[in-house]
């Protein structure tokens, strides 16, 4: 285990973004490490269209609130979501922004802001749809919340069975955000041995 | 299996109510507890069950009723305003005195209300959920694990007391994933000699029935009801406690806002505030026994409830005047922070100095 904090992340975005299943990455490598952990996503009509958002909680003690309304680390994959969340993250947290989606960033000098432009990073590797992973790799160099083996375990478990086709496209996603060095970076991992891109 | 999986708490639920047996499923679908019917449509039938979807909710408690009857584990689902239609049906099951289980995912209310979660159906789970002298036992799962391994549970006093049992979620609990051990699938189950199925001619016949037109006889089925609920309140009481030990104040928190209590409690030790928290498991029986306890110690009760104060009153009840009991909460669907229900216990703490000096 790299780091043993409760860490409290917010991903938020639009529906469709991938939100919801970047969350449940960052949850089963949670699990997979044997740590306590709630995932849990806003639901009902704002889903359709609107905006999507997801809380995760990662700790070694029980967790109480599983809504995360201070988050550690923010993920924000559009504009209004940035504007919306960007003044609750707490003072030396983070926020990772998928900058194609978001022009303007958080005038904030108490956290740090990583801009990935997630988006066209995906679509430029053929990996359409797939932003919100490379920004959970992003999230990953930057935080280091888990082992990157649990990581990659934990792509493997969330992929469906009817979309295995679709494992090595997460994998290279997660890997263009673990490479990712625009913005602050100070990375805490490296790629795991044995790691083979897609 | 040991292994801990990752799952939303509505899927978890279903998946252990099919291993406690359940094989009959009847629902309708409603925000937040449609996973739960989702899930047992896929799944019930590779377990050579029933799932029907009904044409509505009070089909659905009703197909319950003819499941129990018919001696089989049953379960519906729902959520607030749906659970207040199977209201009759429910009532109907406690008069025939036949087992079942029935899952409220509550969220805001009254009307439709909202699609957050709430807990306000308390009063309706352990006062009124339909007319008639007559009592649900009710759980109130804090966790993912809880929903598993209260169903499990809720099938098996269900049968042992011939009553409905309610498992009160709320949306929070339903749509989050927490990692959870599922229990093992049971095998062995209570024989039921009671219930309405063919029999060849080789006994005389069971009658399953709500209906007793003699006042005499019905009050008899009221008072045998009773002495079973006297049996359930002796003996199935179930609350967690947590730093009560020492503790001033006691907060009294159920379900989904336990967990943002537990937090509030533990700012509060930081603090120096000496509190602790007592958890209702069973919220009928509710556990005045362990109340009526602390009441003995403690400076001061504080319920926390997503609603605009129910179970409030039933702490009141179990303290009897000895000690304040107030009441912080949020309703609406609006789910407590940890520094406002914190910050009700500094109030409280406050007020208790002002009244020693």
């Amino acid at each position: 285990m790299i780091m043993a904090q409760p860490l409290n992340i917010l991903l938020a975005g639009f529906g469709g973004q991938g939100i919801l299943f970047a969350g449940k990455l960052i949850a089963y490598a949670g699990l997979i490490e044997g740590r306590e952990l709630s995932w849990l996503p806003s639901y009902g009509p704002e889903m359709r269209g609107g905006t999507a958002n997801c809380s995760v909680c990662l700790s070694d003690e029980p967790i109480g609130s599983p809504l995360v309304l201070e988050p550690d680390v923010l993920v924000a994959m559009n504009q209004p979501s940035l504007d919306k969340f960007a003044d609750s993250v707490v003072p030396g947290g983070k926020i990772i922004v998928d900058s194609t989606m978001c022009a303007r960033l958080p005038e904030r000098d108490d956290v740090t802001i990583f801009p990935v432009p997630s988006t066209q990073l995906a679509e430029d590797a053929g990996l359409k749809g797939l932003a919100s992973v490379v920004l959970v790799g992003k999230m990953l160099r930057e935080i280091g919340f888990c082992d990157p083996v649990a990581l990659d375990q934990a792509i493997v478990k969330s992929v469906p069975a009817k979309k295995a086709h679709l494992l090595g496209k997460n994998r290279k996603a997660f890997e263009i955000g673990m490479l990712n060095e625009d913005g602050d970076s100070s990375p805490v991992c490296s790629l795991p041995d044995g790691w083979v891109a897609e | 299996m040991t292994e801990k999986v990752l799952m939303k708490g509505n899927e978890a639920l279903a998946e252990a109510a099919i291993r406690a047996g359940c094989r009959f499923f009847f629902g309708y679908p409603i925000t937040p507890q449609t996973e739960l019917a989702a899930y047992m449509a896929k799944r019930m039938g590779k377990e050579g069950g029933v799932y029907l979807q009904a044409e509505s909710e009070i089909a659905a408690i009703n197909m319950v009723y003819g499941a129990a009857g018919a001696g089989k584990r049953a379960m519906t689902s729902s959520s607030s305003p749906g659970i207040s239609l199977k209201g009759e049906g429910i009532s109907y099951m406690a008069g025939a005195d036949l087992p079942g289980v029935i899952i409220n995912v509550q969220r805001g209310g009254p009307g439709l209300g909202g699609i957050q979660p709430s807990q306000s159906d308390y009063f309706q789970a352990t006062r009124a959920t339909g007319h008639g002298d007559f009592h649900l036992i009710v759980l109130a799962p804090s966790t993912v694990q809880e929903m598993t391994d209260y169903v499990f549970r809720a099938f098996d006093l269900a049968d042992e007391y011939r009553t409905p049992v309610m498992i009160l979620a709320d949306g929070m609990l339903g749509q989050m994933m927490e990692p959870v051990v599922l229990p093992e699938p049971k095998t062995e189950f209570p024989e039921k000699p009671w219930a309405v199925t063919g029999h060849k001619g080789q006994r005389s016949h069971n009658i399953v029935n709500s209906l007793h037109l003699q006042p005499e006889r019905l009050e008899e089925t009221n008072i045998e009801r009773y002495e079973r609920y006297a049996r359930i309140k002796a003996t199935e009481q179930l609350a967690e406690e947590y730093l009560v030990e020492d503790a001033d104040i006691v907060v009294v928190a159920f379900g989904a806002s336990s967990r943002i209590a537990r937090s509030a409690v533990n700012k509060a030790r930081e603090k120096g505030i000496k509190a602790g928290l007592i958890r209702p498991i069973t919220l009928w029986p509710f556990p005045e026994d362990v109340i009526s306890a602390a009441a003995d110690r403690a400076k001061a009760f504080l319920t926390v409830e997503m609603n605009m104060g129910q179970m409030v009153d039933d702490v009141r009840l179990a303290v009897c005047g000895r000690k304040p009991v107030e009441f912080y909460g949020r309703a609406g669907g609006i789910i407590p922070t940890p520094a406002e229900t914190l910050a009700a216990i500094e109030r409280l703490a406050e007020s208790l100095e002002g009244g020693a000096r």
